[in-house]
């Protein structure tokens, strides 16, 4: 009943390449977007911008970054918090070095900066692939967080690294409420992510899907491999970077290069993962999961742990908080690889039949 | 002079310990096609599994032959429940599967033997051998020769069962084309929990051996990324590789690490230890560039 398709005809070329070509989408998708941005500032807590909003938005748009790389692209990266790392220190940078740049501008050079540097990275992806190219972006990893701590200029001098990011100021209006950061960030993920949709539908994201599903075969039909596998390294590390940048200036306020570290790096590929590899909503969805399990474990453990009468100490709390991790990425590999997405998917196609079975 | 060949010699015995791990990879890979990236967890729950079964009264035999169940019992788990499943997945797939599988045991282990760092006591004292300090005035540790002799024996051992046993030639020929090895008969399911058996025995001796020496404690999760640059660098199907990348890498790392921070700090000023981290896979990258296939691996040739 919801999702009843029936009269809803085409009748032009546009109207049928639109990025939602079904009417319950695109009143759902506006719907969304006015909850964003009226209805949650209205009446969410502090608590609930700090803590959860601003970084399920910063981690869903870096994994929008990995998704267009590993999802659309598929070259697997586990070195995407390096990226991050990148966009936050050269957004710090930009601001630290260049008289009045503005903080927009900062950072999309923040962006760039990550583009170019993950274009380096992705060099290597023109010669080997697959695992090897996994391992390979691990060298990004480590090597970036090592830079960051070992060159004192990076961070304007301070002992390990530690960077405190100026203020927000944006056409003159200085963001110090968590409301404002959180519509600031909720407006750039906005504009990316809409972006990102676009891009995966247009000739790049298609020799992109190419290159992923046979990349011999890509080249064979004429899609020219360098370039495009450049630019995948290159957008995923602009997302990326613009993701640390506002990790660094909307959400933490200061940070320090350990803080992008490996385990960070494989967050945010649990969260493409388990929201859907190759799917923008999928990259939402996912960073949702990721980040409210812990906060749900945290809540739940202890209650069922004195419901059982269990012995119990934060210490176990971490572990069963692994352990459930690895526990749901082999689940829903095994169960359902196309993540949260596809459920969704497959929700809208019962919605569409329901009441009726068939 | 001395000093260098005291570095390099180190650098070699340690690049050993790092060949022990890879081999763990190798063998996963060589036999089944997927990269286990929870081979470095493996090497966690083995040792944490012969430090927990002696604190709970066990003799070292005794534990040694416990944590060898368990990592049979656990490989063949594995099997059944995560790798079955994912048959016909893309390697990508299998290979993220195992990075949950490494989460889920370094969560489960601490959880099941405790997380504190113990020691594992094995007999061999870390100490530099008397005849060559007094000799050659260098620091060369016994325990260092014999986790090279181990890994030695190991390698042989390996490299005689895969060539010569009748399971080793059944490995070999999954590893070429699963359904081909399918259809001629092979069970793949007992191959593959054999494969994880024996991955399991290869993660105890690098437990033990690293744990003897650095301690039971979740750093020893780490082993695996040591052990990814020396994969690359000697090529994922090759046994010979893993051992000729190990001593590569870690004869280069500790010379890089002696002798690159100083030149740097003469350019740039400032503190710059800690290479060790990285540049075993910038060398590693580097040379894919020249040789995608590393050292030892096969040409592969794709067809569409």
């Amino acid at each position: 009943m919801l999702y009843r398709e029936a009269g809803q005809f085409k009748t032009t070329y546009a109207a049928d390449q639109q990025i939602f070509p079904i009417r319950q989408d695109r009143i759902g998708v506006i719907a969304l977007l006015v909850v964003a941005f009226i209805g949650v500032p209205l009446f969410a807590s502090e608590y609930w911008f700090s803590a959860i909003l601003i970084p399920f938005l910063i981690f869903a748009l870096a994994a929008l970054g990995l998704n267009v790389l590993t999802g659309y692209a598929g070259q697997l990266s586990l070195g995407s918090a390096a990226f991050m790392a990148v966009g936050a220190y050269a957004a710090y940078n930009f601001q630290l070095r260049i008289e009045g740049i503005p903080i927009l501008v900062s950072f999309i050079c923040a962006g760039l900066t990550a583009a170019g540097v993950g274009i380096l990275f992705g060099l290597p992806s023109l010669r080997i692939k697959g695992f090897y190219l996994a391992v390979a972006t691990l060298a990004a990893q480590f090597f970036i967080v090592w830079c960051l701590t070992k060159f004192p200029w990076l961070s304007n001098n301070s002992s390990s690294g530690v960077i405190s990011t100026q203020r927000l100021i944006i056409f003159g209006h200085e963001l110090t409420t968590p409301v404002e950061k959180y519509l600031l960030v909720l407006s750039i993920v906005v504009v990316m992510a809409l972006a990102a949709k676009n891009m995966v539908r247009s000739a790049t994201g298609r020799a992109w899907m190419a290159v992923r599903d046979m990349d011999v075969a890509a080249s064979v039909i004429g899609i020219k491999l360098m370039p495009t596998k450049l630019l995948a390294f290159a957008v995923s590390s602009f997302y990326c970077g613009v993701a640390g940048a506002l990790y660094a200036f909307c959400y933490l306020g200061s940070v320090e290069p350990d803080g992008f570290s490996l385990e960070m790096s494989f967050k945010i590929l649990f969260m493409i993962i388990i929201g859907g590899v190759g799917s923008i909503m999928g990259s939402f969805l996912g960073a949702a999961f990721i980040l409210l399990l812990p906060i749900f474990l945290d809540i739940a453990l202890p209650f069922f742990a004195e419901l059982f009468g269990l012995p119990f100490s934060s210490a176990t709390v971490s572990h069963i908080q692994i352990t459930v991790f690895g526990a749901l990425i082999m689940f829903f590999l095994i169960v359902e690889p196309h993540g949260l997405a596809r459920l969704w998917q497959i929700a809208k196609e019962k919605l569409r039949l329901w009441p009726f079975p068939h | 002079m001395n000093f260098f060949f005291e570095v390099l010699i180190g650098g070699l015995l340690s690049g050993v310990m790092y060949a022990l791990v890879a081999l763990g990879f190798v063998m996963i890979y060589k036999a089944s096609g997927v990269f286990n990236f929870a081979q470095g967890a493996m090497v966690y729950l083995a040792a944490l599994s012969v430090v927990g079964c002696m604190e709970k009264g066990a003799p070292l035999w005794l534990a040694i032959i416990l944590a060898f169940v368990i990592m049979t019992l656990f490989g063949i788990a594995t099997e059944k429940f995560v790798l079955r499943k994912l048959v016909n997945q893309p390697p990508i797939a299998l290979f993220m599967a195992t990075i949950g599988l490494a989460f889920f045991i370094e969560g489960l282990a601490p959880m099941i033997f405790g997380s504190e760092p113990r020691a594992l006591e094995l007999g061999i004292v870390d100490e530099p051998i008397p005849w060559v300090l007094d000799n050659w005035n260098m620091v060369i540790s016994k325990f260092d020769l014999v986790a090279a002799g181990v890994a030695a024996v190991l390698v042989a051992t390996l490299a005689l069962f895969f060539q010569y046993t009748r399971i080793g030639r059944a490995l070999r020929a999954v590893a070429d084309d699963h359904q081909a090895a399918l259809s001629i008969g092979i069970p793949l399911q007992h191959i593959w929990a054999i494969v994880w058996g024996v991955a399991g025995f290869v993660a105890l001796v690098a437990g033990m051996m690293w744990g003897a020496r650095n301690g039971v404690q979740f750093a020893l999760t780490f082993t695996a990324l040591k052990a990814l640059p020396v994969l690359i660098l000697g090529g994922f199907t090759s046994v010979p590789g893993a051992i000729v990348g190990g001593l590569i890498i870690g004869a280069s790392e500790k010379l890089a690490e002696i002798y690159i921070p100083p030149v740097m700090q003469d350019l740039f000023g400032g503190n710059f230890g800690g290479i060790e981290g990285w540049f075993p896979y910038v060398l590693a990258l580097l040379f894919l560039l020249v040789r995608p296939e590393g050292l030892f691996g096969e040409k592969h040739i794709d067809r569409v």
